[in-house]
């Protein structure tokens, strides 16, 4: 095997599992060693710099770094780096100052962004310290799109919402309320230099089977009913109902039906738990306020009774699984829940009425705009689609990131730069080494297991829509749970030409990483390793030939815990902990020229 | 040494022994060696071997001098008996252990100093009485410990770390202990666990004095050019005559070994020491040729490694002293001690 090649940014980017698998790639370890170091606000920067929203992302993120994080291979659960976000938003001091300043002169460049949520707030964040001058169209009364009006209350408080929407709105965003577009033409011919679209995906699915349309008044589209709830256009709900659909959208809704009503609450799910699209946590907060999951249920009629809805007739299915993939489905019967309310959550999609066919954006097969992976750019030079527009519902965290990454392009096509130019990604590697055996990080591993939150009280959440029901970590809960994050951004470097094959390293390994070993195929290096590889998917780190017998130094990532005891062992520090940072292009990165003007369209 | 103790991990997919037990489980306190010591690695091929043989912890005993080789026993095994003794008089404290309590298994770990020069007399009489223990001298050439002077094991020639040239000659553990006639000997480099770990194993599970002399180089006093137990020395001086591993007595899967290689020598158990020749020409069952070929070997400067000597009929210490097959620490009291009239009466029976 070669050498790995660790100047490619991202060998080092890879180790560190939950930046990796963040879209946003926020710098973890880094915030929460801040945190550990009780610096909230500077905590709270370092995730603002990469996620934009950290207040809102620390209660509602879907969490993509959580499963990705190493600490789960070690002891089951990972870091609740959500949660620690949340504290880092929750015991931050005043960060106006630290806000990008906006300048007073413009770049005279005008960008519209169609729906004010986090996609195109993102763009805005990104682009008025730049000088742009940009306009939000809204078609509500308030700002944050999906975050305002699909998520309750009780998850996102609306004043962590109105906390991080203003600091971006207060940049001199010309937010445009109750202002639907009605025309992407109309749009364009006013002028602008690029147009975002970030209307998200507003519709939800419909479920066409016998009864629904005479039960219409009873029968709620899930997205529809939690945006009138959050606009309090719906105060009540009937004492039984059922949610169709178990994903997350499923989950507010029935938490939601507790609060403003009912009593007896069932979702109803077609196939068995594995299958479930909610995330596990979502999961767990709904069963524990008495919400009833029934699975293997899949809906086959609405009764009525006198006109009025009476409940639903499921099938009751049956499945083959294999592997984790269902082979052979069967009915083995019917079932009938009573119900006064049916709520759908069972999917939403993008709708784009408002965008006429004939002006240069093109639609596929699905109706879904043609868009660049890379540059979110349309078949329509300076229209650019973000958020769930782009490609169907996601989640806050892709949004952000759709969203940085359109700043970008935009940035460009205003300058008459190819869309398409973009800033690598750099890593900058700097020694942690303070003395002897002394890292300016806290390297022992702590054995702790990841702390619980708490919760208001089931007799008290149910008082009020807005109760926010997780109460956040504690002083103790904070200070525990920042030690079990592995810091895994603090590398282990090594230079072949100091290694003396002492095997030092190898002895005081605590996880067995470290192999030195002949050169061969990778099959055969891997069946060499010190300890079993448990996971092919992480990446090894292989050295060049080492001086005195030509054998190699293998480092298998999957569970080093970054102890830098490989470090302190080394008679000849050919192994270095050193930190890692990634560096992150974004639009104010992108060097311009002043060029001419170009409008959308 | 590190400063933090090696955190106990445990992960998905970790390896245990038979009895359910991690390598880690096997381990002792922090060591306070210096880093990149030899010692160390010998201390690792030590928790591997015993891993792997999956013995339990408390059926050990660990024994030592003084010196630097002389700490490492603190650092493996934390779970069984040990005694730290005086300089040199580890294989006195031994003997007294294993007349006591012969069902635990021994092992001396000593240093070139410990051995070679305050204790060859203790050495030499361990070797001879075949006494049953597992004698590992960590051989590095110099007194660590008292920063560096040159042991009874230095090559006439080597240099020291600020350039003094050694003029008297070297003390050869493997050579003396053939000639002593030992029942087992072996050299092996701390820097070659695929070949130290399984000759461990071996030495363990040898009925006699198994004598394993490793050279483990001192990383802070005699790892410089102009050493001859540097590691970068060692390892171009290498020469691997016999390698040795341990084969259990159920193991019966003939592994795909070359016809001819091999030689098992067969222990009373029924388990093997499997002998796999690497130097066609040598016989690890010749004493003269043994000495010929070491000898050979150390005019040319080469460091001969491998099971170089083992007879395994030779009668151990307890066979010769005719101990009793019970640990003397499972009598009564009253049988060990019957007191004043059965001694008078055992008096009488020799006038």
């Amino acid at each position: 095997m070669k050498r790995t090649d660790t100047n490619d940014p991202d060998y080092f980017h890879k180790v560190v599992d939950c930046q990796w698998g963040c879209p946003a790639h926020t710098d973890v370890p880094e915030y929460i060693r801040l945190i550990a170091q009780g610096r909230f606000t500077d905590a709270y920067m370092v995730n603002r710099e990469s996620n934009v929203f950290p207040g809102i992302l620390g209660r509602v993120c879907d969490r993509p770094c959580e499963p990705a994080c190493r600490r789960g291979r070690i002891d089951e659960k990972p870091v609740a780096i959500c949660r620690l976000k949340r504290v880092a938003a929750d015991h931050k001091e005043d960060i106006e100052s630290q806000l990008p300043r906006v300048p007073v002169h413009k770049n005279g460049k005008k960008i519209a962004l169609i729906g004010a949520g986090c996609a195109s707030l993102t763009v805005c964040n990104d682009l008025m310290p730049l000088g742009y001058e940009c306009t939000v169209f809204e078609k509500l009364d308030r700002p944050g799109g999906l975050m305002r009006s699909n998520i309750p209350s009780f998850r996102l408080p609306a004043r962590v919402l109105d906390e991080e929407i203003d600091y971006i709105v207060g940049m001199g965003v010309d937010l445009r309320l109750n202002t639907p577009i009605d025309s992407m033409k109309a749009l364009l011919d006013e002028g602008f230099d690029a147009v975002f679209v970030g209307s998200g995906a507003p519709k939800g699915k419909e479920l066409d089977i016998p009864g629904r349309w005479e039960a219409d008044a009873n029968v709620h589209i899930g997205i529809e009913w939690l945006e009138s709830v959050a606009f309090k256009h719906t105060q009540a709900i009937g004492r039984k109902v059922l949610i169709i659909g178990v994903g997350n959208t499923a989950m507010d809704c029935c938490r939601t039906s507790l609060r403003m009503g009912a009593d007896d609450v069932k979702v109803m799910a077609r196939k068995p738990r594995d299958f479930f699209k909610a995330s596990d946590w979502e999961l767990e907060d709904a069963e524990e306020e008495q919400v009833e999951i029934v699975i293997n249920r899949s809906p086959k009629e609405f009764v009525l009774e006198n006109g009025k809805l009476k409940g639903m007739v499921f099938e009751v299915m049956e499945y083959d699984i294999e592997n984790g993939r269902i082979r052979e489905t069967r009915v083995t019967g019917e079932e009938f829940f009573e119900a006064d309310d049916v709520i759908l959550a069972i999917g939403q999609e993008t709708a784009f009425p408002w965008i006429e066919r004939d002006i240069g954006i093109e639609f596929n097969e699905w109706d879904e705009p043609v868009c660049d992976h890379t540059t979110y750019q349309s078949t329509l030079p300076g229209v650019f689609f973000g958020g769930d527009a782009a490609f169907g519902p996601e989640n806050i965290i892709w949004a952000v990131e759709h969203g940085h990454q359109a700043a970008i392009s935009i940035h460009n096509h205003c300058h008459e730069k190819s869309v398409a130019d973009r800033l690598p990604r750099t890593m900058n590697l700097g020694s942690r080494k303070m003395g002897m055996h002394e890292w300016s990080y806290s390297n022992y591993f702590d054995p702790a297991a990841r702390r619980k939150m708490e919760h208001v009280p089931l007799a008290e959440r149910f008082r009020d829509l807005d109760t926010e029901v997780e109460l956040g970590f504690t002083a103790e809960q904070t200070a525990c749970e920042v030690e079990r994050c592995l810091n895994c951004d603090i590398q282990t470097v090594f230079t072949d030409a100091l290694c003396i094959e002492c095997d030092a390293c190898i002895d005081i390994c605590p996880t067995q990483c470290l192999t030195i070993t002949e050169n061969g195929e990778e099959e055969h290096v891997r069946s060499r390793l010190t300890a079993r590889p448990a996971n092919a998917d992480q990446p090894m780190f292989i050295s060049d030939q080492l001086k005195q017998t030509g054998r190699i130094m293998v480092k298998d990532e999957n569970v080093c815990v970054h102890c830098g005891l490989c470090a302190e062992r080394c008679p000849t520090a050919a192994w270095d902990m050193q930190k890692s940072i990634l560096g992150i292009p974004y639009a104010k990165d992108h060097d311009v020229m002043p060029g001419g003007c170009r409008k959308a369209g | 040494m590190s400063y933090i103790a090696k955190p106990k991990v445990s992960w998905a997919g970790q390896e245990r022994n038979s009895l359910g037990l991690t390598l880690a489980d096997y381990e002792g306190g922090l060591s306070t060696l210096c880093a990149g010591c030899g010692h160390d690695s010998i201390t690792a091929a030590l928790v591997k071997a015993f891993w792997e043989l999956a013995l339990k912890p408390e059926q050990v005993i660990k024994l030592s001098g003084i010196g630097c080789s002389s700490k490492t026993p603190a650092y493996f095994l934390s779970g069984s008996h040990g005694f730290n003794s005086v300089h040199g008089r580890m294989p006195s404290v031994a003997t007294g252990a294993q007349a006591a309590r012969r069902d635990l298994i021994a092992v001396g770990i000593s240093g070139d100093g410990d051995s070679l020069s305050i204790g060859f007399g203790q050495f030499a009489h361990a070797v001879r009485r075949n006494l049953n223990v597992l004698y590992i001298i960590e051989n590095n050439g110099v007194y660590g410990l008292t920063k560096g002077q040159f042991s009874a094991s230095a090559d006439p020639g080597s240099r020291a770390k600020k350039g003094a040239e050694n003029r008297n000659q070297a003390i050869d553990p493997v050579a003396v202990a053939i000639t002593l006639g030992g029942s087992f000997a072996a050299r092996s480099f701390s820097g070659d666990k695929t070949q130290l770990v399984p000759l461990i194993k071996a030495g363990l599970m040898h009925p006699g004095c198994a004598v394993i002399d490793v050279v483990s180089p001192c990383v802070t006093f005699n790892d410089h050019e102009g050493s001859t137990k540097s590691y970068a020395w060692t390892r171009q001086h290498l020469h691997a005559a016999v390698e040795a591993d341990y084969v259990p007595p159920s193991t019966e899967i003939e592994v795909d070994y070359a016809e001819g290689e091999n030689t098992d020598v067969r222990l009373h158990d029924g388990s093997k020491i499997r002998l796999k020749k690497v130097d066609p020409d040598y016989d690890p069952s010749n004493r003269a040729r043994a000495l010929d070929f070491l000898e050979a070997h150390r005019a040319r400067a080469e460091v001969v490694t491998g099971l170089l000597y083992i007879d395994e009929e030779l009668p151990t210490f307890h066979d010769i002293a005719g101990t009793a097959k019970q640990p003397l620490t499972r009598f009564e009291f009253e049988d060990l001690s019957p007191g004043a009239d059965a001694l008078a009466e055992f008096q009488k029976g020799l006038r």
